[in-house]
């Protein structure tokens, strides 16, 4: 068998291969990354286009069919697949169209955790010593707060809302990118790199954010990912404890404190909602894994 | 040495104020007068509002009062709860005990279950173990554990009817408790029953606020196993003829175990802030459980102190954590 005379010829050059295909390559050898990436797009999809690919209405009450199990179960039909909570609502419908609250609950409170935690974290990495020790202690002081705990407090100041919610788990992801970039910040700063665009009159500006920025973005996605599955946790939680989203939203979090005192008589009402986010969180670390592997130079080759 | 103890102990300060200034600005700062709050939904009159406001020092200025309660706080004065008129201070020291039996616990059974898994996954690198292992321990790690609480009291108690759903303790027995600690004392009051009675209240909280704990010990100490069964040193231990069961258990575990108790005892934090959910869940009467009802009968004296307590616990512990790192580890110093 001929082997292909292209790679064998050593007259051609082969031109290194882009970034991002570099970092497929190496992403799709990670099965479990593959599978929680196509989960995290079935799921991205329901959250754009849950409401028309619902078979219900979301806050539609079948009365005549309230507390019906999933249709394996004696009792249930296809009407309902997943069965219907204690007001006669199809579950499978509430399930899908909550999908949107997780997933926008996840894509702002990343967007502004990480847009602030970037930034301060620059601040911290280029300005003189006293500077960056005031920023630091101030992140020191937030970070010794338990997150639950202080995004409890502050949705029982600003009320409970969801929009309150994402404000409150923002503030408490975002020491976690300020400490991720200052670190990275430092130890770029001190490369040829750096200082050759320096002495060729980079402004601030630019060195900050042009310069060493993209040079310290691997860990900061890797947190992304991470801190997306916090934030969904986090939100559901503070639904379950009836500081999130209020009824009858379809959240997934207030569907299951909704549920929780029909426990003992319909499994369904509280089972679901809760693979629903278990999925969902598993899809996104196991995407954040394959993340940091394809990233992280350090254990790409062990 | 000395020097690196000192200069940590001295970044704890302006922390600890910077702690004691959020926990006193949210009250004081934000909307909700707690004066209001207190009178309830009766109403309060002008004068009757002015008595209090001066009883309380709300009329002082802000820094004035700051320091006033910045010099409470330094002599345990939290100020009384509104609802129960008891000390801060006190209801916290005497709720705490059962939080931190629980997260004991909780501990125990995350370390216990987690370091095996984590070695036994890393010997095994890449084969069927490993892999059954961490995907396991990948799905404890996303658990929303409030969901696993209610899973977990349909089929033990609901189904099985193995372990009650609340309480510490069943309520037919009746002891002192001088420790707190409810499987002590339940020991020590000699009483039949009472002891198995708390170790099956204790079950199912246990397993919920340890699974996330346990997910991360054991994908930490799997990666720590990796790292260190690749060292030069193994590979001389294996040359030598060692058993491998010599190998991976003390020279591999030792060495890998430093990272792994620096992510134990950075847990704490995430311990506490599960406390709120698993307490929440199973009327387990901690300080979780005492925060969340003061935030909604929005008791601020009680959630301005606890917020406190709990957060210098967190520092303090994190301290701790960093000093001990710096003794087992020298590098650490030097920075």
């Amino acid at each position: 068998m001929a082997l292909n005379p292209v790679v064998n010829d050593p007259t051609k050059i082969v031109a290194r291969p882009s970034a991002f295909k570099e970092f497929w390559f190496y992403f799709r050898e990670n099965r479990g990354a593959v599978i929680g990436l196509w989960i995290f797009a079935v799921f991205a999809f329901l959250a754009f286009f849950g409401p028309w690919v619902a078979p219900h209405d979301a806050t539609e009450q079948f009365r005549a069919a309230t507390l019906q199990p999933p249709v394996w179960q004696e009792g249930g039909n296809w009407t309902h697949i997943l069965g219907t909570d204690p007001l006669g609502r199809d579950m499978l419908s509430r399930l899908i169209v909550g999908a949107r609250y997780s997933f926008f609950v996840g894509v702002i409170v990343v967007s502004i955790a990480a847009t602030g935690g970037i930034i301060i974290g620059l601040i911290a990495g280029f300005s003189p010593k006293w500077v960056d020790s005031i920023i630091m202690r101030i992140m020191d002081i937030v970070l010794a707060f338990p997150s639950l705990l202080l995004a409890l407090v502050l949705v029982a100041i600003l009320g409970p809302s969801l929009t309150n919610a994402m404000i409150a788990i923002a503030i408490v992801l975002q020491p976690h990118y300020v400490r991720l970039t200052r670190a990275s910040v430092l130890s770029e700063r001190q490369k040829d790199y750096v200082v050759s665009a320096r002495v060729a009159g980079a402004g601030l500006g630019r060195l900050m954010f042009i310069t060493v920025l993209p040079n310290c973005l691997a860990p900061i996605i890797v947190q992304a990912a991470l801190s997306f599955s916090t934030a969904i946790l986090d939100a559901a939680a503070l639904g379950f404890l009836g500081m999130g989203a209020q009824p009858p939203t379809p959240e997934w979090g207030t569907m299951l404190a909704e549920a929780r005192e029909f426990i003992l008589r319909a499994w369904w009402v509280v089972t679901f909602p809760g693979v629903a986010i278990l999925v969902t969180v598993l899809a996104i670390n196991l995407m954040g894994d394959g993340l940091r592997d394809a990233l992280d130079p350090k254990l790409k080759r062990s | 040495m000395l020097n690196y103890v000192l200069g940590r102990l001295l970044t704890f300060i302006p922390t600890f104020i910077g702690v004691t200034l959020i926990s006193f600005g949210f009250i004081r700062a934000l909307p909700g007068d707690p004066i209001v709050v207190m009178a309830g939904e009766r109403g309060i009159s002008d004068e009757r509002y002015a008595e209090l406001a001066k009883q309380f020092g709300y009329d002082q200025p802000m820094y004035v009062q700051f320091w006033d309660y910045l010099s409470g706080v330094l002599q345990g004065d939290l100020g009384n709860s509104f609802v129960t008129k008891r000390p801060v201070w006190d209801e916290f020291f005497s709720l705490f005990p059962a939080t931190l039996e629980l997260s004991i616990c909780a501990m125990i059974f995350a370390i216990a279950l987690g370091l095996p898994a984590g070695v036994i996954a890393a010997v095994n690198r890449g084969k069927f173990f490993d892999r059954a292992l961490m995907s396991t321990a990948l799905i404890g790690y996303s658990m929303p554990i409030f969901w696993w609480a209610l899973l977990l009291i349909i089929v033990f108690s609901g189904n099985l009817e193995w372990t009650p759903v609340s309480g510490r303790i069943s309520l037919i027995y009746y002891f002192p408790d001088p420790t707190g600690f409810m499987l002590i004392d339940s020991l020590a009051s000699g009483q039949k029953g009472a002891f198995a009675s708390a170790v099956r209240h204790l079950i199912l909280p246990t397993i919920v606020l340890g699974t996330i704990p346990l997910a991360v010990i054991a994908r930490q100490t799997r990666s720590a196993m990796l790292e260190v069964l690749g060292e030069d040193y193994i590979r001389t231990a294996r040359a030598k003829g060692m058993s491998p069961t010599r190998i991976n258990a003390v020279h591999a575990l030792r060495n890998a175990l430093i990272p792994v108790i620096t992510v134990i005892g950075l847990s704490v934090g995430t311990l506490l802030a599960g406390a709120i959910l698993t307490e929440t869940i199973f009327s387990w009467p901690g300080i979780g459980k005492w925060m969340v009802d003061s935030i909604f009968r929005r008791d601020y004296p009680v959630v301005q102190g606890g917020l406190l307590l709990i957060a210098v616990m967190v520092m303090i512990v994190n301290l701790t954590v960093d000093m001990l790192y710096g003794v087992i580890n020298p590098k650490i110093r030097k920075r």
